[in-house]
């Protein structure tokens, strides 16, 4: 099922929540809404549940206007993050509720639970009350629930919050596993870029209810189209500093006060007399090296596969990773490079890319 | 409990106790008397005496209206009938009303709140002649007026009037608790039922309401007894107040011309008072709930 948004906006009386928002899925395809808290992308997915209904713009589900289709009839699935069992139900009745509505055959409807409740793994807890379930078993009913009336779309609202880390690490692989499997067109919302990068085919990055991206996760990370999408995408996060660039003769040199880097002839070109731009450098194109910038270690955190090091030059402070081998402390003297070619410039106004629009 | 027995709390928990023990003797006193009263003659204290004051004189004469006056069984099940009346109408209504106050939101209803809130802050006596002529008005309607078995209808010298006055009375409060527990049920709840494949009517049936049973059960208890020990509004609107309710039976023994016989009206108030204390032993619990607010579950 292709889902596809149009000019969709939402205002609760003057706010506006989603902007004018233009979106559309592939048939089965695993989309991320990514966006900070009160971003407006779970008013996104709740519009295209149908709960709230869009105050402009169309949302089409396979070319169907859906517009004013109550969530019971547009077949979806959804999961909450607070996982939103029925408390009163045990886990079979949980299960079986969407096709008791459906007025499924009561064989099958029992036999469907129960596939749907093995493929979860909680084919052993259909007795209990949610109340009786661990928070990772919760979520696997919940999921089970949206799974058992085969819907044509799946919604996700940020599952996995509430879990603890490990669980939410092997429930993000099982899901993504079961989507691909599935094949069922997901939308799943979601703050942590971590979760959205691993699971989702493309990411949708929402911002005050606007769309900042829309784009596979690799190109989100290399080509950042806005200075949100590239200090929101990346942990640790992209170093930023104000720079003007100059051309020496091919060369292109990003400088602000007391420090000049060299930069690729290719990004330069782009930010080159334009006054003051912000160019973003990742922490893994920072390395050491014996003739380079000059700086001093300001802060060591160590990560254990990294030492997440800031550098302190004059007022600037890069955050970069570094071997924890090198035994780096607190005041130690540095030298660094930055890796010329993998340099991002931003108009410091508009807050677009210089490079990738 | 195990909070007050901590570190030093027994002391407080001794002088927590002494407090309630003082005042709760007069309370205790006071029925102690109303229980001996209704088996005594007289009483000189708490001592029954008999006519010539000497101690003894216990009679059953006090509860001979059990067997004698056939109208406190008729006033009993009167009484019942519009406690359970009473009940039900307000549970149906101030549910759906309070899902409705929680959950849609429609024009009119921060005001609605508001007005609810204070009409419920004025006393209903000052209701009673506009009532009068609503009721007059309902019992000229054919049937509605007063022509239904049991409760006789909804107009002026019936139950089912007294029934209707009282449930509009008491709804204010019924609404807006209601609506206090609807709104603890979390919306993820409510919004799952409705992709589930529910209507609106079927998430407040079958999600809903289940969720806020420990209100159901609190307002239930609450609207019973209220019905239970009603008497201005019984007083008010039925004529012949021997027909009426155990209260307004309670008042017409209070005769201004005759002698009042305390000890019988000790012993009617007594009688009054079993079904609500048996009642209350099986759902103080429920009750409760009211002060706490209960959904549990959820997430």
């Amino acid at each position: 099922m292709i889902v596809k948004l149009e000019h969709v906006t939402k205002k609760f009386g003057d706010v506006v929540a989603v902007d004018d928002i233009n979106l559309e899925t592939r048939d089965g395809e695993f989309v991320a809404l990514l966006g900070p808290s009160g971003c407006g992308k779970t008013t996104t997915l709740l519009m295209i549940a149908g709960i709230y209904r869009p105050t402009e713009g169309v949302i089409r589900f396979g070319g169907r206007v859906v517009n004013r289709v109550p969530p019971k009839d547009r077949n979806i699935g959804m999961v909450f993050q607070s996982y939103a069992l029925y408390p009163h139900m045990t886990v079979l009745e949980n299960l079986t509720f969407p096709m008791r509505l459906k007025k499924v055959p009561r064989t099958e409807m029992l036999q469907r639970a129960q596939q749907v409740a093995d493929m979860m793994g909680i084919g052993h807890l259909l007795d209990r009350k949610p109340g009786q379930l661990s928070g990772g078993q919760q979520q696997r009913v919940a999921l089970g629930r949206a799974l058992v009336k085969q819907p044509d779309v799946l919604l996700f609202d940020e599952p996995l919050s509430n879990l603890d880390a490990r669980l939410r690490l092997s429930m993000r692989a099982e899901i993504k596993r079961l989507q691909l499997d599935l094949g069922i067109t997901s939308i799943y919302v979601t703050h942590d870029q971590v979760e959205a990068m691993t699971m989702a085919e493309r990411i949708a990055v929402i911002r005050d209810g606007q769309l900042q991206a829309f784009c596979p996760p690799n190109e989100l990370y290399d080509q950042p189209r806005t200075l949100f999408v590239a200090s929101f995408i990346g942990n640790p996060p992209m170093n930023f500093l104000e720079v003007e660039v100059v051309a020496d003769g091919d060369a292109f040199k990003a400088r602000c006060p007391e420090i000049e880097i060299p930069v690729s002839a290719e990004r330069g070109r782009a930010a080159a007399g334009r006054g003051k731009v912000v160019m973003g450098v990742r922490p893994e194109d920072i390395y050491l090296t014996r003739d380079g910038i000059a700086g001093e270690v300001y802060v060591v955190e160590p990560l254990g596969r990294d030492d997440l090091v800031d550098v302190r030059v004059g007022d600037v402070h890069f955050k970069t990773l570094v071997d924890p081998g090198l035994g780096l402390k607190i005041g130690d003297q540095v030298r660094f490079g930055i890796r010329p070619e993998r340099v991002q410039f931003f108009d410091p106004r508009t807050e677009h890319s210089l490079l990738w629009n | 409990m195990d909070e007050t027995m901590g570190v030093g709390g027994r002391g407080r928990a001794i002088l927590l106790l002494t407090v309630l023990a003082v005042l709760t003797v007069p309370i205790v006193v006071g029925y102690l008397w109303v229980i001996i009263s209704t088996f005594s003659q007289r009483t000189y204290g708490l001592i029954p005496v008999d006519a010539n004051g000497h101690p003894g004189g216990l009679t059953l004469r006090n509860w001979s209206f059990l067997w004698k006056d056939a109208a406190i069984w008729r006033v009993t099940v009167n009484t019942f009938v519009l406690a359970v009346g009473l009940t039900v109408g307000i549970v149906v209504v101030s549910s759906l009303a309070g899902y409705a106050l929680s959950r849609i939101s429609f024009p009119g209803r921060r005001p609605f709140l508001a007005t609810t809130l204070v009409l419920h802050a004025f006393p209903s006596v000052t209701l009673l002649i506009a009532i009068y002529f609503v009721l007059r008005w309902i019992t000229h309607i054919p049937v509605v007026g007063r022509g239904i078995p049991v409760i006789g209808g909804f107009g002026y010298n019936t139950l089912g009037g007294v029934i209707l006055v009282s449930v509009a009375l008491e709804l204010p409060l019924g609404v807006w608790l209601m609506k206090g527990f609807f709104d603890q049920v979390p919306w993820d709840i409510e919004r799952a039922a409705l992709i589930d494949g529910c209507s609106r009517l079927r998430v407040w049936w079958e999600i809903m309401l289940p969720l806020i049973k420990p209100g159901i059960a609190a307002l239930s208890i609450f609207s019973f007894i209220s019905g239970w020990n009603s008497f201005l509004i019984p007083y008010t609107f039925m004529t012949s107040q021997e027909k009426s309710t155990i209260a307004t039976y309670l008042r017409s023994l209070l005769s201004d011309t005759a002698p009042v016989n305390y000890s019988t009206v000790a012993a009617v108030g007594l009688f009054q008072l079993i079904p609500v204390m048996i009642f209350f032993l099986f759902t103080q619990e429920y009750l409760l709930n009211i002060f706490s607010g209960g959904v549990k579950g959820g997430s």
